[in-house]
């Protein structure tokens, strides 16, 4: 910028040295970005070339000899059972999870917004499961939720009700993850959308309220959830990320257990690649995760970005 | 249409106490206009009558009728924002229509999917568009239906604003500094505007400003706040021309109105600077008085300039504005006075004063505001006979 107005300032110049000062900016430029593009090329870049290179072999960890394969890992996938089942419940689960975490996210930063002396106490409190280490939070879990001493079938069974074996049983052991998911996700939501509500005008609601809008449900589908539209499609993007990526619970808690209900895409590729040590197999899995990252943002930035900028 | 009265309104935030017992009766189609300085509770008030603030004591009547139990949108009144407040999520249609929508369209038929099971939505919405429509050809925004609020000129929003106020036949309209965002050109230009609106639709219209100009120009009436009182409440020639308090006088006009220190003397005459003035004010001998002179009252002459009637003080130039059809002289009055003072004076190149070692200001005596110490209009203030045949020879200042 500095040498852009520099330049304009200076007016019109001959030509060698318009030709040399445009060098100059040039090759300024270029240091500049010099240090980020390093990284991202070591970070990202080149991990990402060399997976997609180990993709089309069949490459083992350790293994001397390595042999290109072409497309044969991507069709074993495709027909591979246990990523079959990996990726349906990777999607039930984000399904759980992305309506919970951005719905109850929502709901209590709405309920905390007008609260003036209690909303720091609360926002602590349901700010801290996001601070804390999920491998870590998903072992207490796994003792609370035990079928015989975790105390929350021990309340049940106080209750009268019988025990539930939330990570042993088919059916529960799904929405028991994604509860815990939410429960990890809800304050960051929460924290976002109150940032976003407290950007919307007062005088919004006050003109709102002359024009006759009576009730909480009007005050919010007529100003609160429009207005709220960009930070809305952020945390869904996020969250549904968030969501895609689920593997500390399921390594920690289930194991992909009980008989691969509770597999999902990460843990599937965690197997492959550092238990059974197919390099080459997971490779073709990540980028087919990767993906589906890929696909879950474009789409959502390019359908809900038309929608929600004024 | 309807009569707006305030009873002993007070409201305070806290400890802070923000009106102290405001009466004011509105009558029906009137303009009034609540001005004051920034913080002397004219936008309290006007919120307290829409309904977005609860007073802590009085009552609000509406048509006779106490609306203080009523939510804002039960009020029948319609207000303009100072932001104008527009939905920035909907287009102008929308924004004008959506008062309309909110009490024509029941809840449900107002939420996304339950709509559908509606059978009336279809012919209300097709109302609505003719209400909109017709408003929006009225202010001269019909092209600008599908346009989003973000695409609009200042000028444009304010119309919308007004379109949304308008379009519910509001029983009075409440302005909130409607035009402070506009630049000067176009705030002159919708001051014309919002009274030949006023006029043609006959709506009771409660305008708060801080500019004095726009209460000049627009009111029936003004009442002037400040520190949470109305200080004076008349005609705007009535507060230009006798303002009850030295904070109006200051207020109202511009150039601001000079103020002279000055006292009563043994003989019971106003004394200037140790002159006497053909003024006579009653009032303890001694007690200090201020005299108020308005710029267009006082008339710049050449030095040693002596008018019959007149009284004249001498100062040096210190600047002099051309504001094209006059110039504004700011004059540093010459010992033993002190003090600025600053007049009018028309372009006419052969009677211009020039500082050739000074300049006289002549004023009649009986133009002066006299106010006492308290700040208080002095209303038992006589001239002598004499000068009120001076008077009537006066040079007008305008």
């Amino acid at each position: 910028m500095i040498m852009a107005s520099a330049a304009i300032n200076a007016g019109p110049m001959p030509a060698p040295r318009r030709n040399r000062q445009r060098l100059i900016e040039s090759v300024a430029g270029c240091g500049f970005s010099l240090p980020a593009f390093l990284l991202l090329l070591l970070i990202y870049i080149v991990p990402l070339l060399v997976l997609g290179y180990l993709s089309f072999t069949n490459y083992e960890l350790g293994a001397l000899d390595t042999r290109f394969l072409g497309f044969a890992n991507f069709r074993k996938a495709l027909s591979d059972p246990v990523f079959r089942r990996s990726l349906g419940n990777t999607f039930a689960y984000v399904a759980i999870v992305l309506p919970g975490a951005v719905g109850l996210g929502l709901l209590i930063a709405v309920l905390l917004h007008r609260r003036k002396r209690s909303r720091s106490f609360y926002e602590v409190i349901y700010f801290l499961p996001v601070t804390s280490t999920l491998i870590a939070m998903a072992t207490v879990f796994q003792f609370m939720l035990h079928p015989s001493i975790g105390p929350i079938n021990g309340v049940l069974k106080a209750l009268g009700f019988s025990a539930i074996p939330f990570l042993s049983e088919p059916a529960y052991v799904l929405p028991t993850l994604a509860a815990i998911g939410i429960w990890h996700l809800v304050g960051f939501n929460m924290v976002l959308f109150l940032a976003g509500l407290s950007a919307i005008p007062r005088d919004l609601y006050e003109a709102a309220e002359i024009d006759g809008c009576q009730g909480g449900l009007d005050r919010f589908m007529t100003i609160t959830w429009p207005l709220l539209g960009p930070t809305t499609m952020f945390v869904i993007v996020t969250t549904s990320i968030t969501a895609f990526k689920v593997f500390d619970t399921v390594a920690v808690m289930t194991r992909g257990g009980p008989m691969g209900h509770s597999e999902v895409l990460l843990y599937a590729i965690y197997l492959e690649g550092y238990q059974y040590f197919h390099m080459g197999y997971a490779s073709a899995l990540t980028l087919i995760f990767l993906a589906f990252v890929l696909i879950i943002s474009v789409v959502q930035t390019l359908v809900i970005e038309r929608r929600v900028h004024y | 249409m309807a009569k707006v009265e305030l009873r002993s309104i007070s409201k305070s935030f806290g400890d802070v106490p923000v009106l102290a017992g405001i009466d004011l009766d509105i009558a029906d189609g009137e303009f009034m206009t609540l001005v004051g300085a920034s913080g002397c509770g004219k936008s309290t008030l006007i919120r307290i009558i829409a309904g977005l603030e609860q007073q802590s004591a009085g009552s609000v009547l509406i048509d006779g009728v106490p609306v203080d139990h009523l939510r804002p949108h039960e009020r029948k009144v319609a207000m303009v924002f100072q932001s104008y407040a527009l939905y920035p999520h909907m287009r102008v249609f929308g924004n004008i229509a959506l008062p309309l929508v909110m009490s024509r369209l029941r809840l449900y038929e107002r939420l996304p999917l339950l709509r559908l099971l509606s059978m009336r939505r279809r012919r209300v919405m097709a109302e609505i568009a003719r209400d909109v429509g017709a408003i929006a050809s009225q202010l001269q925004i019909d092209g600008l239906l599908d346009r989003r609020p973000s695409q609009l000129s200042g000028g444009q929003r304010q119309r919308v604003a007004l379109g949304r106020a308008m379009v519910r036949q509001p029983a009075a309209f409440l302005m909130d500094e409607p035009l402070s965002n506009l630049d000067a050109k176009l705030r002159v230009h919708m001051r014309t505007e919002l009274a030949e609106l006023h006029a043609r639709l006959g709506a009771t219209f409660i305008y708060v400003t801080h500019d004095q100009v726009e209460a000049m120009t627009m009111s029936n009436r003004v009442a002037m706040m400040d520190n949470g009182t109305i200080l004076q409440l008349g005609l705007p020639s009535e507060l230009y021309a006798r303002p009850a308090n030295i904070k109006v006088a200051q207020f109202i006009g511009a150039p601001a109105i000079n103020l002279l220190p000055a006292k009563i003397n043994a003989s019971g005459s106003v004394e200037l600077f140790g002159e006497e003035l053909a003024l006579r004010a009653r009032g303890a001998p001694g007690a200090a008085l201020t005299l108020g002179l308005r710029p267009e009252a006082v008339t710049p002459a050449p030095l040693g300039t002596t008018r019959a009637g007149l009284h004249a003080l001498t100062g040096r130039l210190r600047r002099s504005e051309n504001l094209g059809a006059e110039h504004i002289l700011h004059v540093d009055l010459a010992a033993p006075a002190s003090g600025t003072i600053t007049c009018r004076q028309a372009i006419d190149p052969a009677t211009q004063a020039t500082d050739a070692g000074g300049i006289a200001l002549l004023f009649a005596p009986s133009a002066c505001h006299v106010f006492d110490a308290a700040g208080q209009r002095v209303t038992d203030v006589e001239t002598p006979s004499v000068s009120g045949a001076a008077a009537a020879t006066l040079p007008r200042a305008r």
